[in-house]
């Protein structure tokens, strides 16, 4: 296959999926099996691009143009590859998971939850592969929509008022902010191209390139920057794989995607350092992480907690883009993928716990790790590595955090790196200390559990065991991520 | 003086204009909307049929011996406008005999009432 | 036989309806509209092809040379409106069988027809004739026709909301009249070429003000501009479902063509905005019209009202177009006229689905229909995304032209008037969504099953429409630009 047929395939796969699980419906298995199926289509399909990528080609599609002089186009290049990677090879764990989950919670209307599902798998590899920051943005809209019925998915109250949040939210920041920086920034470069070394240099000034990048930031809601950041707790009403494979990994990394992308293919990274050096973004993405990592030592439920530590996470990138700094952009690029396995791995062990024990809260967790070990194990390395403690994969996109944030002097970086990981420890490594050495509560309507199914046990082991893999194989991403500098 | 006489037309014009307008604008009563509505538009019909006067001019029919037209196409235009006009009114009309059969009553301000109760009573039936 | 299209297009539906009316048996009237309907839309795509291949098409009528006879005038804006107004027209017929048969009694069906063969007349006839008082003859037809089939609702308010828009439509209509009696005083001529190579001469007098000023404000109050929209929302609330759709799609629009006609043929030589400070009232009132209906809207509780008030709101985008008096503003303009029509008639034969299996369109009614009327809620839940502009709809291609049009004009704060008056239209769309996805359906609920196929394949071929058009906008926005071009640079000629 040449490399643009295998951008349409892979483009299409997740679409077709849809179609056939909605027509599968009725068979509950056919249904699962076909997920399944197209998930490792999809990331065959992904990776097969992978050597050509690394190579330094940069496969384009252009499918045809929206507006006049305004294509739908495609091209894969590195940030874009490591982004569509850790999607798809995720979905493939995660719909694993998912059949455990749903079929043990015994939620309703599952094909619509897997239908849903694929389209947003479907967006988000459309988002890495967009050629332009237009078919990026429609994208990222799609992506939003295809998600609210997931989020929505209960349909009590909770969750409608959870999804009024979602969506108000990324709607309006997107429409209201986003949109008008793309329709600006196409009316002064005349082109909406990702090209490296950015498309705005000479043709605005320093007043509008400011004005601009802050429309991006905040914009690009999905990147849950302070104080945008509400939706993420609201969609943890959501069922955990979707908690942890769109709101661990692919809505919000699809956020910090696009914020690097932008930086460095719509600024580029030497212009706004020479221009206006956004220390700004610096503050709040810093305000971000610690104010987030304070509230989540505060919250007692276990997916609020995940969530908030995703907000601060993810506010490591943006300020790992923000320094600006070649190493620190790696860093930022690293952590992308890092944080995704880390993260799905706390989130599978909240759902396993949810689906063996129906316990929410944090402090319900006292002794647990005995009756789930594989599930607590997990946890406990998934948590590691958001703290950054080697040998998880975490220690790797901070080190190189660090070093771009030494390298240019933003001592301020450094120290919220240092603070935020020592708070990270210590509203992770309670849960942790609670669950394997606490001594379990009685309670009288205790009931008597084990492990989660076996599909989640298996997909968070994997999850886990690959968090681990990559602090002693981090080449199949740095390799990828160093081309960006 | 001159523009008041010499503009008298157009002083008729304006004062049948306003009376018609008040009238739809100030009537309760449906009939008398039209009425009104029907001033108003004679107003515009006075407009046009006076514009086309010339000074000297005749009928616009050919004849040996005259020069001077009064201009025809205003007529014209003000024929078609009559007719549309009594479409309207026809119709206006019409609708208000529905309209008495449907409410029992012609007054603007007991209709309001009434569609109020109507709107009410759709959300309290539904709610 | 081409030669003669532009007059058929016309004749066409004019000559049908007399014979609509001595058929009378309603199956077979339903069938020869149909067939009119559909007819028009090849005789205007037919001629959209001549315009696009030979530029603008002249006919005169009776042979009568212009400025004496009347003439039929079609350039590129003229032709876009043409297939804009007969494709709706066809599509809706199609859906209409059902859906009439249920809303109007069974004896008045064949005057319905005659009625909606009627309106179909004057709309196509006033967007093809380039003469200001043949215009307003096809304006009145196009008007008291859809007096009656507005009042052919069920309700009984549908009545009044028709008592209401005669009035103020007649008021209007006037206005228009007493605008072009001024114009002639002056120049003598009725034709629009003719009097836009006149004008410029003369723009300076008050007379032509005057002139200008009332027929502004009388086809402000055809389409509906805030303030003088009061007659709107009721007239489409009660109006039989097909009906709603016909009128929103096609009624306001070319209420907007006779704007752009005056303004931009008939007044093309002058500089309109400077004279009167028009474009600062036509701005000034488009953004309140935005914001204000949107706030309405949010409000109501019957669906039909709801998207009445929005289309209030969407009629102010459309002027804000027209007011940057920019080719890009202009573009704009255009191409959400004929997007606009295409998501509203798709949101509004939705309703109609709606109301002819629930028998009323309150939010209240749709509880649970999004399992229990799936692919009607799916086609609203389509035209509702293209309202807020998501893109891959049509809503979006026109925010996007609208934003740039306010950002090359250097009107940034108008800019982001724009996007966040389209927040508000997040709001009262998922308020629909919200009532038939998450609500359940009531508990005594009676079985509802979907619409029959001959009203839900028009649905969705206007709910594909709005999606196609969103995707694959270039040929539709050349076509826009290319109107725009001509009418800012070109006059008539």
């Amino acid at each position: 296959m040449s490399p643009e047929t295998t951008i349409q395939a892979a483009l299409l796969t997740p679409v077709i999926g849809a179609v056939l699980i909605s027509l599968c419906g009725r068979w509950t298995n056919l249904r699962e099996t076909v997920t399944l199926v197209t998930a490792v289509i999809l990331f065959s399909l992904v990776i097969s691009l992978y050597p050509l990528v690394l190579e330094g080609g940069r496969p384009s599609l252009v499918v045809g143009e929206m507006l006049p002089n305004l294509s739908i186009a495609f091209t894969v290049e590195p940030l874009g590859m490591l982004f569509a990677c850790i999607a798809s090879f995720l979905w493939i764990v995660n719909s694993l998971y998912s059949i455990g989950y749903m079929r043990g919670n015994n939620e309703k209307n599952q094909t619509r939850f897997y239908v849903c599902f694929a389209i947003a798998l479907a967006s988000s590899v459309a988002i890495a592969f967009a050629g332009n920051m237009m078919t990026l943005f429609i994208f990222y809209e799609a992506l939003t929509i295809s998600t609210y019925p997931l989020v929505t998915h209960a349909g009590t109250e909770k969750a409608k008022r959870g999804g009024r949040v979602y969506l108000g939210i990324l709607l309006s920041t997107s429409i209201g902010l986003l949109f008008l920086a793309i329709v600006w920034t196409w009316m002064i470069a005349g082109t909406l191209d990702f090209t490296p070394g950015g498309i705005l240099e000479g043709k605005a000034s320093n007043t509008i390139i400011g004005i601009l990048l802050a429309l991006y930031m905040f914009g690009i809601g999905k990147a849950a920057l302070m104080p945008f950041h509400r939706w993420l707790p609201a969609a943890m009403v959501a069922p955990t794989p979707v908690s942890a494979l769109l709101h661990a990994v692919a809505v919000v990394k699809a956020g910090v995607f696009t914020v690097v992308k932008v930086i460095i293919y719509i600024f580029g990274v030497d212009f706004l350092s020479v221009t206006i050096d956004p220390d700004w973004l610096l503050y709040i993405s810093g305000f971000t992480i610690l104010a987030a990592s304070i509230i989540a030592l505060r919250s007692d439920n276990l997916k609020r907690r995940l969530a908030y530590s995703t907000i601060s996470q993810l506010s490591y990138v943006i300020m790992a883009a923000a320094i600006l700094a070649p190493l620190s952009v790696l860093g930022a690029a690293l952590h992308i993928a890092v944080h995704a396995f880390g993260k799905i791995t706390l989130f599978f062990a909240a759902g396993s716990i949810y689906t063996a024990s129906h316990k929410t809260e944090v402090s319900q967790l006292d002794g647990i790790g005995r009756r789930m070990p594989w599930t607590m194990g997990a946890f406990a390395i998934g948590a590691l590595s958001m703290i950054g403690v080697p040998p998880t994969a975490g220690f790797i996109s901070k080190w190189y955090i660090l070093h771009g944030a030494f390298d240019s002097g933003q001592m301020l970086a450094v120290g919220i790196i240092i603070v935020s990981s020592l708070l990270n420890a210590s509203y992770f490594l309670p849960i942790v200390h609670a669950a394997f050495f606490k001594k379990e509560i009685e309670s009288p309507n205790h009931d008597d559990h084990g492990e989660a199914p076996f599909t989640v046990v298996i997909a968070l082991t994997v999850t886990a065991t690959i968090t681990i893999l990559l602090f002693f194989f981090p080449g199949i991403f740095i390799d990828l991520a160093r081309q960006l500098i | 003086m001159e523009t008041f006489y010499g503009l008298f037309n157009y002083w008729i014009v304006i004062v049948l204009m306003m009376m018609g307008f008040y009238m739809v604008i100030a009537q309760h009563n449906l009939i008398k909307k039209i009425i009104g509505l029907n001033v108003f538009q004679v107003s515009v019909f006075v407009f046009y049929i006076s514009m086309s006067k010339i000074k000297g001019g005749t009928a616009p029919i050919l004849t040996d011996g005259i020069e001077i037209y009064s201009n025809p196409l205003p007529h014209v235009l003000i024929l078609t406008a009559i007719v549309v006009g009594v479409a309207t009114t026809a119709l206006g009309l019409a609708l208000t005999v529905r309209i008495k059969d449907a409410f029992d009553t012609i007054e603007d301000d007991e209709i309001a009432i009434l569609e109020k109760e109507d709107q009410e009573r759709e959300r309290g039936t539904i709610s | 036989m081409s030669t003669q299209l532009p007059a058929l297009q016309v004749v066409l539906p004019l000559l049908m309806a007399p014979i609509a009316l001595i058929i009378r048996n309603p199956r077979f009237v339903w069938m020869l509209t149909l067939i009119v309907t559909w007819t028009t839309l090849a005789i205007s795509l037919s001629l959209l092809m001549q315009v696009l291949d030979s530029g603008t098409i002249t006919y005169r009528i009776g042979g009568w040379a212009a400025p004496w006879g009347i003439e039929y005038v079609l350039d590129k804006v003229g032709a876009f409106v043409l297939v804009i107004v007969s494709a709706i027209g066809s599509l809706v017929m199609t859906y209409a069988r059902r859906s009439v048969e249920q809303e109007i009694p069974a004896e008045r069906i064949y005057l319905f027809y005659t009625m909606f063969l009627l309106c179909l007349t004057g709309l196509l006839g006033i967007t093809i004739t380039g003469d200001v008082f043949n215009l307003f003859v096809f304006l009145e037809i196009s008007s008291l026709s859809s007096y009656v089939m507005i009042s052919l609702g069920r309700d009984r308010r549908a009545l009044t909301a028709a008592y209401r828009y005669l009035i103020m439509g007649t008021i209007g209509a006037t206005f228009y009249i007493i605008g072009v009696g001024l114009m002639y005083m002056m120049t003598g001529t009725l034709n629009m070429a003719d009097l836009a190579t006149l004008m410029p001469a003369i723009a300076d007098t008050r007379v032509i003000q005057a002139a200008l000023a009332f027929l502004t404000v009388g086809i402000c109050l055809k389409l509906a501009l805030f303030p003088l929209h009061l007659w709107l929302p009721n007239a489409y609330t009660y109006a039989p479902s097909m009906v709603t759709a016909f009128l929103a799609a096609t009624a306001t629009k070319v209420a907007v063509y006779i704007l752009i006609r005056i303004i931009f043929t008939v007044f093309g030589g002058v500089n309109v905005f400077e004279i009167l400070g028009l474009q600062n009232i036509l701005m000034t009132l488009a953004i309140f019209a935005m914001f204000a209906a949107s706030t309405i809207a949010i409000y109501q509780d019957n669906a039909k009202r709801m998207f009445a008030y929005s289309s209030i709101a969407q009629v102010g985008y459309i002027i804000l177009g027209l007011s940057f008096a920019s080719e890009t503003g202009m573009a704009a303009g255009i191409i959400h006229l004929f997007n606009h029509a295409i998501m509203k008639c798709t949101i509004f034969l939705g309703l109609g689905c709606v109301a002819l299996r629930m028998g009323g369109v309150s939010i209240r009614d749709m509880y649970g229909l999004g399992t229990r009327m799936p692919w009607t809620m799916a086609a609203i839940v389509v035209g509702g995304l293209s309202l807020i502009g998501i893109p891959m709809t049509v809503g979006f291609v026109s925010k996007w032209y609208l934003v740039r049009a306010a950002l090359e004009a250097d009107m940034w704060p108008v800019a982001v008037l724009i996007v966040l008056s389209s927040l508000l239209a997040i709001i009262y769309v998922w308020r629909i969504v919200e009532a038939a996805y998450l609500k359940p359906a009531p508990e005594n609920a009676e079985p509802v099953s979907e619409v029959p196929l001959s009203m839900l394949l028009p649905l969705w071929v206007m709910a594909l429409a709005s999606i196609y058009f969103g995707l694959d906008a270039t040929n539709t926005l050349t076509i826009a630009l290319d109107a725009a071009d001509i009418l800012l640079n070109g006059g008539l000629q």
